[in-house]
């Protein structure tokens, strides 16, 4: 079995057999975190690259952790600066990192398409970890692992993305990688953080949170992005809780049965209330262990494609 | 030296004229019409264009020739052979060089450096002083150094109280002023907004952008009675617009490159700089519309909006690419393919697009195919299939989203000021 694809680029299009397989390798690697010796000789001698753009602190960790735990060799590439300010082109920063012989690029950019662009300029397999506001791939199968580990299934799920949906490539992998699935997905948020269109992909649109709530089994809530938003989408972060925000009040009056994902880091306050962070109802460190075994399992199977 | 151009179709449009005819060129005038034998014209060059098509030169009214300022993009000199090699025997100029077309002086130099070419330069001047749209260029200086309009290019003229001033002050010349409609306050992405926009989740620009700043516009020409042209015009809505404006009187003039008749933002899905530009592509919906718009004659013009980018600046990441493409080559080839062979047009409409109209909305004689007239012509093959390909454009730059495009139709020939291009030749006569 192997995957239809040497890259993940997004999960706009990946077949359904591609997520399954993810999912069940994934589910194989999680037993192995849970042995004593957390490490298999699998990508032994094949390097990586972690090319981050943008820093995420906690996606390269999850990364290079995964990459640890097969034997891989490491490096990383960090910057915040983007070529338009450097003298140096994006395009000759890969060719020299090419030059080094690597065998996989994992890529975070500010900017959307650079982990297309990275095919046509690089030999390695190319992991898109978040590029704009397009795609995050391995948030999205992460979270689709954590909501079949929870309950069992994902075809006829109800699943909500909650927030600013226009800002969010998480809510994009997620929208296209559930959808194949089988799930249903709907988005909730104030309309200005809903974008162009989403209902044409099969996605319903709400406005209302408690109804939200009541009408889905999952909710996947994302990060409100304080220094965008604030003032021009939103009037402020307070009336964003008021009318969005998931507190237990809402929860417990609505529907006792909902699983909350987040993709963190939690702003506590604005989209989900401390007690929800840390209450019955949510799985968000689950998702990060999660995190580590989809990423081993995306890892293994492009590194071992022939 | 003497020339017989012999069986070529001779169409101009102003002229009602349409046949086979053969004409003798001497020093670069048009001295006979009709069938011309070279046995009686001594010591001629014959070229015979049977099949092909002979009309009155074409002219581009919007390119960027990146000089002064960006001579590794574009000079003046390649961009007129790019002009030449597609076509075209004049075009005008936009004033976002650097400096701006914004002093008398620039204007001369640029009038010029192009006086030996074959391809004749129109500078079109900034409008405000350095393109900032805070206070009045230097209109009447820069007209009479030689510009024939003025506009912002690039940038829109974001205040109306300066946009009535320049309309009021150009209308002393009868000049049109150009506008790049688009309103910054909604236009901060990299591609239109719609489906696809959602699907990449890049920052996009909606149509409104740019139909809010049109609809203003029109409104401003109408209150100030002043001429405006609507440059590389994308939406749908902006056609009907413009289509109502002209109803009503209002001295309202529009252009459309081929880009944004022939392709969509569905093609931005491979994430490839060369399909971005501002205004950005739109959607089938708005190529109908424009189409629609060219037939009924909203639409008086086909330009390129020629914009050439060196490759390190273009192969970038796509939000921090620049917007352009190139467009002097492909314009002819493209129109013919999408526009004639598809029956959108006539080719005399189309020659009325490519030649007539820009001349008469810039004030510029219009050439005439008649004894004593001096030659500035085109000669066409509509039917010759070629491939595009970005390594032999003449342009200095090669950011094309045609590249490998199979075309129907190019341009043989160019003949202007005394000069013939032909063959990747240009030869005196
Ligand atoms: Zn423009």
């Amino acid at each position: 079995m192997s995957l239809s694809s040497r890259h993940l680029l997004g999960l706009y299009g990946v077949p359904k057999e591609d997520i399954q397989l993810i999912l069940d390798t994934a589910t194989t690697f999680r037993e192995v975190l849970e042995r004593p010796i957390k490490k298999v000789p699998t990508l032994q001698g094949k390097t990586i690259v972690n090319l981050f753009y943008e820093s995420s602190t906690r996606t390269r960790i999850s990364f290079e952790l995964a990459q640890k735990r097969l034997s891989a060799d490491t490096i990383n590439f960090s910057t915040s600066t983007s070529s338009t300010k450097k003298g140096e082109t994006f395009k000759d920063t890969v060719r020299n990192i090419e030059a080094m012989k690597v065998d996989m690029i994992v890529v975070r950019h500010q900017s959307a398409g650079v982990p297309t662009y990275l095919t046509k300029i690089s030999k390695a397999n190319i992991i898109n970890a978040g590029d704009g506001l397009h795609e995050h791939p391995t948030q999205g199968l992460l979270d689709i692992y954590s909501i079949k580990e929870k309950l069992g299934k994902l075809d006829g799920l109800k699943v909500c993305i909650v927030g600013d949906v226009s800002h969010s490539r998480v809510a994009l992998s997620n929208i296209f990688g559930l959808k194949t699935m089988g799930a249903k997905v709907s988005v909730c948020g104030p309309s200005t953080m809903i974008p162009f269109g989403i209902e044409s992909l099969g996605v319903k649109v709400y406005n209302k949170i408690n109804q939200a709530i009541a009408e889905h089994d999952v909710l996947n809530v994302l990060r409100i992005q304080l220094e965008r938003n604030a003032g021009e989408r939103i009037p402020s972060l307070r009336e964003y809780h008021n009318y969005f925000g998931i507190t237990t009040e809402r929860i417990e009056k609505n529907n006792r049965d909902v699983l909350i994902l987040h993709p963190g880091p939690i702003n506590r306050g604005v989209e989900l209330s401390s007690e929800v962070a840390d209450g019955p109802y949510q799985v968000i460190l689950d998702q990060v262990t999660n995190g580590v075994a989809i990423r081993m399992a995306v890892l293994y199977l492009l590194g071992t494609m022939h | 030296m003497k020339i017989i151009l012999k069986n070529a179709r001779v169409i101009n449009p102003i002229q009602k004229l349409d046949s086979k005819l053969d004409l003798l060129i001497e020093d670069g005038v048009i001295q006979k019409i009709g069938e011309i034998s070279e046995k009686v014209v001594k010591d001629s060059q014959i070229f015979d264009f049977e099949n092909k098509i002979c009309v009155p030169g074409l002219f581009d009214m919007h390119v960027h020739l990146r000089e002064p300022g960006r001579e590794d993009e574009e000079t003046i000199d390649t961009g007129s052979n790019s002009a030449a090699a597609g076509g075209f025997t004049g075009v005008a100029c936009m004033p976002n060089t650097s400096p701006d077309i914004d002093s008398a002086e620039i204007v001369k130099f640029i009038k010029e450096k192009s006086k030996k070419n074959l391809v004749d330069v129109f500078p079109v001047a900034a409008a405000t002083l350095n393109r900032k749209g805070e206070a009045l260029s230097p209109i009447a200086e820069l007209y009479e150094a030689g510009a024939i309009a003025f506009s912002d290019d690039g940038s829109v003229i974001k205040n109306a109280g300066i946009l009535r001033r320049v309309l009021e002050y150009s209308k002393m010349f009868d000049v049109p002023v150009i506008e790049h409609c688009e309103d910054e306050t909604l236009s901060d992405g990299a591609m239109n907004e719609g489906l696809v926009s959602t699907i990449l989740g890049m920052p996009s620009i909606p149509n409104v952008a740019e139909d809010l700043i049109v609809a203003r516009d029109i409104l401003m020409a109408e209150f100030t009675d002043a001429r405006i042209h609507i440059a590389h015009i994308s939406t749908k809505g902006a056609v009907e617009l413009i289509r109502q404006a002209k109803k009503r009187g209002v001295k309202v003039t529009a252009e459309v490159t081929p880009h944004h008749f022939t392709l969509t933002d569905d093609s931005l899905k491979l994430f490839d700089t060369n399909y971005k530009m501002s205004p950005p592509l739109r959607t089938t919906s708005d190529i109908q519309a424009i189409l629609e718009g060219l037939k009924d004659g909203t639409i008086d013009c086909i330009a390129s909006d020629h914009a050439p980018h060196a490759i390190e600046e273009k192969e970038m990441e796509f939000v921090f690419a620049p917007n352009g493409i190139v467009g002097l080559e492909t314009t002819l080839g493209i129109s013919i393919s999408e526009l004639v062979h598809k029956k959108i047009l006539t080719l005399n409409q189309l020659i009325e697009k490519l030649s007539i109209n820009p001349r008469k909305i810039l004030n510029l004689p219009i050439p005439e195919i008649k004894e004593g007239s001096e030659v500035n012509l085109t000669i066409i093959d509509t039917d010759l299939i070629w491939t595009v390909d970005v390594t032999k454009l003449k342009s200095k730059s090669k950011n094309s989203p045609f590249d490998k495009r199979l075309l129907t139709g190019k341009s043989i020939s160019v003949i202007n000021k005394r000069q013939m291009y032909f063959e990747d030749n240009y030869i005196r006569i």
